[in-house]
């Protein structure tokens, strides 16, 4: 992957336009001046301007991850957030948001100042996410007003379950005054017990202990009723298991400020594939059954499910080339994302329209946060990701900008390769 | 020869590999009747025996095997909680490759670590038990016993009892008797039984009873005394009262049947030291098995050309 500086004046030409925010797709240019949008569509050609012919691609805007562990500070071995945000250029990203579990976590506005400061020098936009308890221990609630204002925009102990079903109260009441998500990562530790896999007919073969689909379920169905309850805004991060999509699915009938994401792995694999003992496919939560799978692009489709999240987890080789029950939980997935989703939800399997797959990588994501979804206006800063929605390609090392390589893609034939990536006045070339 | 080079498991084996190996491991039986009890088959090869989780049978029985046969043997353990700190996995295992070697067996307490263990040395793996997940050498010793007993294996119907959960010698033998045309009925505490074991091709009945009626024979599970007080398992006299195989209990049902028993026993819990005694018992032939079973493994895994046996 290649990044420069933008031209003063850039030319998008010949592209297919897709506007995820007004619904519209249209061919046409797009001019670039200083990095911010100066035309869109029917653009009168600026004398000098550097051209970039996108004949046969998709011109949109730069999808939004909320969701990602850049690692820093503490665990910088793994991924910085100037590695993660090369990772994320490769996968089209230009916005991310990183979670708190970091060393130590991000719980003060202090740790929050940090990452916003750091952030100033990266390629694209980052956004921490504060811890809901600090030091995530589940206790005490952290400063979420001070937080918030030096930049916080949701609060997650994630990784680790508010098992406390008060303490989940008291956060989602608090949180209320700012009026930002609160996402628990859904898991009663109890259930989980030792479990590394999807309990199901793979375990039982595998001996594995399992983790079973209601771990998730009933968490996430305690977590929906306080949020009714408290007003307050839940988003359920990374849905597993078909259980889970029926409780969100209900509730979001009678709550429309219910949020839920799905990551690429959960859609794209299943546990079979745990059969190779592969510890890139040890993940939390687990991934699930064939039938789990078929329910999360069935949620979707129909709108249940509200975007895409890669939880983009980096860990060293040695934490991934261990015995099972040894190796860490998660794997890297900003570079493989639109490759996967594009393959099981537009190509292969589900029809959705590409244009609705971009809306949750792009407006959906960006909505949640309250970021600004409308980026082909002119003035704004360009965030955009320039696709070929049709190219398949075999998913190899090469293609990894992490710091981190465990990734259980290598090998795989994605369809949809991110061309380019452009963002806060850079444009990165795959 | 075998179709596969490794013995990692029973899931997915062919029918006439598990035959060949019973086969052959009952000509080594008759080796071990003799008075020399010693071939030269795999003279000049070198095996390891890797026992990361303590062991004393299956490792008696696989260095029995291996001096029998006259390979060169070494031996390692380590418990598997010096391995979390110090040297990793993979060091381990590379470093003993590079010492020029055959084979290796080895007992390890995660699913899966055999095969691990594959994709950094190229030499021949046999998994000894990995956690709860499989145990094939036992399962085969069960299934050359059995074939003793009876003369044959389709058509058997072979209870499995106890903590099915986590045992891989009950996964393993389902695997195996599945494939072998048995019939498997599995026995145990409901919260002993994984939901979804059925999917593999067994019955799952909770009387015991029933079971003993059913049966020919009848292969009983060690249950774990580190179980009791987790709430698994309420006390050893309920698991006696509800699922212990006492001389009450046989003598009620007035009916021959096999009793099984990999070991090591509790006796007076999951089985009366008078059943275990008893001429109905088949547990020190399975032990004998053992050793002939796991020289039949070696000898086709590790130099063998065909079944047959060689003459010493």
């Amino acid at each position: 992957m290649k990044i420069e500086k933008l031209a003063k004046d850039l030319l998008l030409i010949n592209g297919k336009i897709i506007d995820p925010h007004n619904r519209k797709t249209f061919d046409g240019d797009v001019w670039l001046k200083n990095g911010k949008i100066a035309g869109v569509g029917d653009v009168n050609t600026p004398k000098g301007a550097e051209k970039i012919d996108c004949s046969g691609k998709v011109i949109t805007h730069g999808f939004c991850d909320l969701h990602v562990h850049f690692r820093e500070p503490g665990r910088e071995d793994k991924e910085t957030l100037k590695t993660g945000s090369r990772a994320a250029l490769a996968g089209g990203f230009t916005r991310v948001c990183v979670m708190p579990n970091t060393h130590p976590p991000l719980d003060t506005p202090e740790s929050i100042n940090f990452i916003r400061e750091k952030a100033q020098e990266c390629p694209i936009h980052i956004h921490p996410i504060g811890a809901v308890t600090k030091s995530q221990g589940g206790n005490d609630i952290t400063e979420m007003g001070l937080m918030h204002r030096e930049g916080a925009v949701a609060f997650s102990d994630d990784g680790i379950p508010i098992q406390d079903g008060a303490m989940m109260r008291i956060a989602l009441e608090y949180s209320t005054l700012m009026n930002v998500p609160v996402i628990n990562h859904a898991e009663d530790e109890c259930l989980r017990a030792e479990g590394v896999m999807n309990e199901g007919i793979v375990s039982n073969h595998l001996g594995l202990p399992g983790n079973p689909d209601f771990a998730e379920s009933t968490m996430v169905h305690r977590d929906l009723e306080l949020a009714k309850f408290t007003g307050a805004r839940l988003h359920v991060p990374h849905v597993s298991s078909a259980k889970s999509v029926q409780h969100i699915r209900g509730m979001k009938k009678i709550n429309e400020k219910v949020t839920a994401e799905v990551t690429p792995h959960h859609l794209y694999f299943n546990d079979e594939a745990l059969r190779s003992f592969d510890t890139n496919l040890k993940v939390a939560p687990p991934i699930r059954t064939e039938q789990d799978r078929k329910a999360l692009l069935e949620a979707v489709k129909d709108g249940t499910i509200d975007c895409i999240a890669t939880d983009h987890a980096p860990h060293t080789i040695e934490d991934k080339e261990t015995t099972f029950d040894l190796a860490s939980f998660g794997m890297i997935g900003l570079e493989s994302c639109f490759g996967a989703v594009c393959k099981v939800l537009v190509v292969n399997e589900m029809a959705i329209a590409l244009e609705e797959l971009i809306r949750l990588l792009t407006v959906k994501p960006r909505n949640i946060m309250g970021f600004e979804a409308d980026l082909f206006q002119v003035g704004i800063p360009a965030e955009i990701a320039i696709l070929d929605p049709t190219k398949d390609w075999v998913f190899d090392s090469t293609h990894v900008q992490s710091r981190s390589v465990n990734s259980p893609y290598y090998g795989e034939t994605l369809t949809g390769r991110v061309e380019m990536t452009i963002s806060r006045g850079y444009i990165a070339s795959n | 020869m075998l179709q596969q080079k490794h013995l990692l498991g029973l899931e997915g084996y062919p029918s006439e590999d598990i035959q060949s190996i019973i086969d052959t491991a009952f000509n080594f039986r008759e080796v071990l009747d003799r008075p020399i009890k010693k071939v030269p088959s795999l003279q000049g090869v070198t095996i390891v025996n890797l026992f990361f989780e303590n062991s004393t049978r299956t490792r008696i029985s696989f260095e029995l095997a291996q001096k029998r046969l006259s390979a060169d043997t070494v031996n390692f353990s380590s418990s598997s909680s010096s391995l979390k700190k110090g040297e990793s996995f993979k060091d381990t295992a590379q470093n003993i490759e590079a010492m020029k070697i055959d084979a290796t067996v080895m007992r390890h307490p995660t699913p899966g670590a055999p095969q691990h263990l594959t994709e950094f040395i190229d030499a021949v793996v046999i998994n000894a038990g990995d956690g709860t997940h499989e145990h094939p050498t036992q399962a085969i010793l069960d299934m050359m016993s059995l074939h003793e007993k009876f003369g044959k294996l389709k058509g058997l119907k072979v209870g499995i009892l106890g903590d099915i959960s986590h045992s891989r010698v009950a996964l393993s033998n389902i695997y195996g008797l599945i494939t072998m045309g048995v019939e498997v009925t599995l026995c145990g505490p409901p919260n002993l039984i994984p939901p979804f074991i059925r999917n593999l091709g067994v019955n799952v009945n909770y009387n015991v009873d029933e079971v003993i009626e059913w049966a020919d024979a009848l292969n009983v599970l060690r249950i774990q005394r580190e179980r009791m007080g987790l709430g698994l398992v309420p006390s050893i006299r309920e698991y006696r009262a509800m699922f212990g195989i006492t001389k009450e209990r046989l003598d009620h049902h007035k009916k021959e049947i096999v009793i099984m028993h990999p070991g090591p026993m509790n006796r007076g819990v999951e089985i009366d030291g008078s059943v275990a005694d008893s001429d109905q018992a088949i547990i020190l032939d399975q032990v004998l098995n053992g050793v002939a079973s796991r020289m039949a493994i070696l000898y086709l895994l590790c130099g063998g050309k065909s079944s047959e046996k060689e003459e010493s």
